[in-house]
C-alpha cells in the first residue's frame, strides 16, 4: 500500500489550470523529487497534499483514506505531515524553542516540558542546540531553515514535504540543509521534494517527477531520467540546467 | 618629462577644529534667539499688547483658577486612561471579528464592517451629544444617568473604530506565508490569529495606536459639552463669568504638559520601528 496517493488531482487559480488530472504514488520511506521550471505546478502539487489549498477535482489518500473522509481526522493529518517552505516562515516574534513547540503544544495537547525536551532534542541533533532561546532574525539563512525542519519534525511526522528548502540559501549554506535532509532519508522518512538542485535530487531521489504545464510528463529513478530522459520537455529542461552548469 | 606632484599630506584622523565641531550648535542657538527676540520686541511693542496679555496671559487668574482647572483635567485623565484600556481591548475584538474568515463567522464579520463604516463616518462630537444627552434622556430603568460615563462611551465607541483598522492594517502587514506555515502546523484559525498573526501585527502599528492615544488625550474634553466638569469647562465657566481667557490658557497649558511628552514617545518607537524594518530588509 502506498502512503501518499494521489489521483487525477486538478487545480485552477481563478481561469489558470495549474493542476491537470495529475496521479502520483509514493511508497513508504521512499523519496520523490518533483523537479520543472517554474510555474509547471509543483509547489501548488506539494500543498495540496496536506490540503493547504484548496484543489477543485481529484483525491488524496494517506494509507488508503482520502483526506476528506469523514473518518479521516485532520488533526492527524497535520501530525503526520510536516512541510518546509523556501522563506522558513518561521514565526519572528517567537524564539526558537517555541517556535518549535508551539504546535505540540496547542495542536496536539503535549505537556511543555515534554515538548521542550523533546524540541531541545531535536535541536541539538540538528547541530542547532545552542539556538534554543534564539530568535529566528539572530540565525543565518542556513540554521533558519534547519529550525524550520526541526518544527516540521516536532509533530513527530512520517511524511515529510519539502518545498524548494534550498532556494532562498547562500551556496555555501545549501550543503547544512541538504545533509540534514540526506540524514533524515537514512531514518527511513517519506519525503516528496520540490527543488532546483538536480544533483541533490539524483542523490538523494528514489524517483524523480518530471512536470510541465501542471502535468506529470516523466517518472523515473533519477539515473534513468538524468541520463536518458525520454520526453522532448524533460531533454529540453535538463539541456538548459546542464547549460547553465547547474547539473 | 614626468611631472610628479607632491602627495597631499596624510593625516591619521580627521580632527575638527573648533569652528567644525561647534559651528552648527552656535548657528543654530543664536538665530533661535534673534527670531525670538525679534518677535518679542514686536509684539510686546504694539500698542495691542498689555490688552491681549491681560485677556489671555494674567497671572493673577491663572493662579487664582488653577485649582479647579486642575481637578478638571484630573477627570480628562481618568476618562483618557480609562477609553485606552477598553479601546485596546473593544478595537481588537473588532479587528479580529472583521479578519475572520468562513460562512460561520459571517454574522460577526457584517456587524464589524457595519459598526466600523457607520461609526467612522459620524462626527466625535454629534456621537457625544447623541449618547450624552440622549441616552439619559430615555430613562430606561437600570441604564446609568451619569453623562460623564455615556460622553465617554461615545468616545469609546469612536475611537474603537479607528483602532479597530489601525489593527487591521496591522494584521494585513503580516505576511501570507506565516498563515501557511501556522495553517500546515494543525493551528487553528483563532489559534492562528492569537499566537502567531496579532503579536506581530500589534508590534508593527504600535506607533499609530499611541498616535491615536495622543489624538484621544485632547479630544476627551469634548465632554465638556455635556457639562462634563473637565479643564475645558472649569475654564469656561471661569470665562463665562469675567470675561477673562486666561484660564483657557491655564488648561491649554495642562493639555500641552500632558501631550508633548507622549507625543516625543511615539516618536521614539516609530523610529525604532523604522530601524527594525530596515534592518530586517
Amino acid at each position: 500500500m502506498y502512503k501518499i496517493e494521489v489521483e487525477h488531482l486538478t487545480k485552477y487559480y481563478g481561469k489558470n489550470l495549474v493542476l491537470d488530472d495529475v496521479s502520483l504514488s509514493v511508497a513508504d520511506h521512499e523519496v520523490v523529487c518533483l523537479i520543472g521550471s517554474s510555474g509547471s505546478g509543483k509547489s501548488t502539487l506539494l500543498r495540496c497534499v496536506n490540503d493547504l489549498v484548496p484543489f477543485n477535482e481529484g483525491v488524496v489518500k494517506l494509507d488508503g483514506v482520502s483526506i476528506h473522509d469523514p473518518e479521516f481526522d485532520v488533526k492527524d493529518l497535520y501530525k503526520r505531515i510536516g512541510i518546509v517552505f523556501q522563506a522558513y516562515n518561521l514565526f519572528p516574534h517567537m524564539t526558537v524553542i517555541d517556535n518549535i513547540t508551539l504546535a505540540p503544544k496547542k495542536v496536539h495537547g503535549r505537556k511543555k516540558a515534554e515538548s521542550e525536551a523533546h524540541g531541545k532534542e531535536l535541536l541539538s541533533l540538528f547541530g542547532l542546540g545552542d539556538f534554543a532561546d534564539s530568535y529566528p532574525e539572530q540565525l543565518s539563512g542556513g540554521q533558519q531553515q534547519r529550525v524550520a525542519i526541526v518544527r516540521a519534525m516536532a509533530n513527530k511526522p512520517d511524511i515529510l514535504l519539502l518545498d524548494e528548502v534550498t532556494a532562498a540559501l547562500d551556496p555555501e549554506l545549501i550543503g547544512d540543509v541538504l545533509s540534514v535532509i540526506k540524514n533524515l532519508r537514512e531514518q527511513g522518512m517519506t519525503m516528496l521534494i520540490v527543488t532546483h538542485e538536480m544533483g541533490f535530487a539524483r542523490d538523494v531521489a528514489d524517483r524523480v517527477c518530471f512536470l510541465d504545464g501542471g502535468k506529470i510528463l516523466e517518472e523515473a529513478p533519477p539515473n534513468e531520467l538524468f541520463s536518458h530522459p525520454e520526453n522532448p520537455r524533460t531533454r529540453q529542461f535538463l539541456q538548459r540546467i546542464i547549460e547553465s552548469g547547474r547539473l | 618629462m614626468s611631472l610628479k606632484r607632491p602627495a597631499p599630506p596624510r593625516r591619521a584622523g580627521r580632527t575638527l577644529s573648533a569652528k567644525d565641531k561647534y559651528g552648527p550648535t552656535i548657528i543654530s542657538i543664536s538665530t533661535v534667539v534673534a527670531v525670538t527676540l525679534i518677535i518679542r520686541a514686536v509684539v510686546i511693542r504694539s500698542s495691542q499688547w498689555p490688552r491681549i496679555k491681560d485677556q489671555f496671559f494674567n497671572l493673577d487668574v491663572i493662579i487664582e483658577v488653577f485649582p479647579k482647572v486642575l481637578h478638571g483635567f484630573g477627570i480628562n485623565m481618568a476618562v483618557w486612561i480609562v477609553a485606552l484600556v477598553v479601546i485596546a481591548i473593544w478595537a481588537l475584538i473588532l479587528a479580529f471579528f472583521r479578519s475572520l474568515n468562513g460562512p460561520w463567522f459571517t454574522p460577526l464579520k457584517v456587524f464589524s464592517i457595519v459598526y466600523i463604516d457607520l461609526i467612522r463616518g459620524l462626527p466625535s462630537l454629534l456621537l457625544v451629544l447623541l449618547f450624552g444627552f440622549g441616552m439619559p434622556a430615555l430613562r430606561i430603568p437600570g441604564l446609568p444617568k451619569s453623562s460623564l460615563f455615556w460622553g465617554a462611551l461615545a468616545m469609546i465607541s469612536s475611537y474603537s473604530a479607528y483602532a479597530a483598522e489601525v489593527y487591521r492594517s496591522g494584521i494585513d502587514s503580516v505576511h501570507t506565508g506565516q498563515y501557511l506555515a501556522a495553517k500546515a502546523l494543525g493551528l487553528s484559525q483563532v489559534q492562528t490569529l492569537f499566537h502567531c498573526i496579532l503579536p506581530q501585527a500589534i508590534r508593527n502599528v504600535f506607533p499609530s495606536l499611541l498616535n491615536l492615544a495622543v489624538a484621544l488625550q485632547k479630544d476627551v474634553a469634548l465632554l465638556s459639552v455635556l457639562g462634563v466638569r473637565d479643564a475645558v469647562r472649569e475654564a469656561q465657566i471661569y470665562t463665562a463669568r469675567t470675561f477673562n481667557y486666561s484660564s483657557l490658557i491655564a488648561s491649554a497649558a495642562l493639555f500641552l504638559v500632558a501631550t508633548i511628552p507622549l507625543a516625543r514617545l511615539t516618536d521614539y518607537f516609530t523610529k525604532k520601528d523604522r530601524q527594525r524594518r530596515l534592518q530586517g530588509a
